[in-house]
């Protein structure tokens, strides 16, 4: 077995988890990039097990399956915020979530222009 | 190249493809799907690398419980049949960030394994896991029972219907009243 498969594998999983979280609007999206890259953590982890000889046999599987409740305890706690979200604001897309209160009158701006407010929220 | 790397070879270029297609698709609902064929592939990958317990919980958790989760958060948010177009931003930070990230991370890998040959160890059985997790891991499986605890809760308690109303608003009439106006929309 090569172990540079699966490793490299795992690194391009990583690197499209990476690009998935900075280019999705939309949280759902977002949390499912999230898990492309827990999975390619679990990755190195499971074939690092099988190479390398460690003092305790199968720490890694053992880690692995601690990512994977993890995983499962994230997932459930951020799609109650994300329904959450999408309760008040109707709205799933993260670059609308303004990150601070806002005044009744600047918000009822931003509602009537909001992909343009969206902008320029980011770029202050 | 032996049958196992042929495996993780096919399986490996499985699971890269359905992420690109996850993190690259217009449908909402497809993306969750093409999770699971990664997610599936990546099980494989696990049994090919003899961590047999781990593929199965693989499945069952992730492709059974997080991806039906996803499946319904996409359902319960919006969920336009066919493409839609406002799913992304502008793409080339991400890009340059995600590919250094993968492709920098690829070749770290690459440069300290070589093509080396690592003789597989024999089928590890869910008895020698549980073994483990059992004995030498038993503290840290405990305080991971207490965070799925606290995952529950904090789950509920962000889902009260309260959040984010007015405190003005919180008779209980009134919210009855929102409540029905909002089912008959």
């Amino acid at each position: 077995m090569r172990p540079v498969i699966p490793y490299v594998t795992a690194a391009l999983l990583f690197g499209l988890g990476v690009y998935g979280v900075l280019r999705r609007r939309n949280a759902v999206l977002v949390l499912m990039a999230v898990e492309l890259m827990l999975n390619a953590v679990n990755l190195i982890l499971v074939t690092a097990d099988t190479t390398v000889r460690a003092q305790l046999p199968h720490g890694g599987q053992v880690f692995a399956l601690f990512v994977i409740v993890l995983a499962a305890a994230e997932i459930g706690v951020g799609l109650a915020i994300v329904l959450q979200l999408y309760r008040l604001r109707a709205t799933v897309a993260v670059d609308e979530v303004p990150l601070a209160e806002r005044s009744p009158a600047s918000a009822a701006a931003t509602s009537t222009g909001a992909a343009a407010a969206g902008g320029t929220e980011g770029a202050r | 190249m032996t049958g196992a790397d042929v495996l993780l070879l096919g399986l490996g270029a499985v699971a890269v493809g359905a992420g690109v297609l996850v993190v690259g698709t217009r449908h909402l609902v497809r993306a969750g799907l093409y999770l699971v064929v990664c997610l599936g592939a990546l099980a494989g990958m696990y049994l090919v690398l003899t961590a047999e317990l781990v593929a199965w919980v693989q499945v069952l958790i992730y492709v059974g419980a997080v991806v039906v989760l996803l499946l319904f958060a996409v359902m319960l948010t919006r969920a336009p049949i066919g493409p839609s177009d406002d799913l992304d931003r502008p793409g080339w930070p991400a890009a340059l960030i995600g590919g250094g990230a993968g492709l920098g991370l690829a070749a770290v890998l690459v440069d300290a394994y070589r093509w080396t040959a690592v003789e597989l160890p024999a089928a590890g059985t869910a008895e020698r896991l549980g073994d483990q997790i059992f004995r030498s891991w038993v503290l840290p499986f405990e305080v991971l029972s207490v965070l799925l605890l606290a995952a529950l809760v904090g789950a509920i308690v962000l889902s009260r219907p309260e959040i984010g109303r007015p405190a003005t608003d919180r008779n209980p009439a009134r919210r009855v009243a929102d409540a029905e106006g909002g089912r008959s929309r």
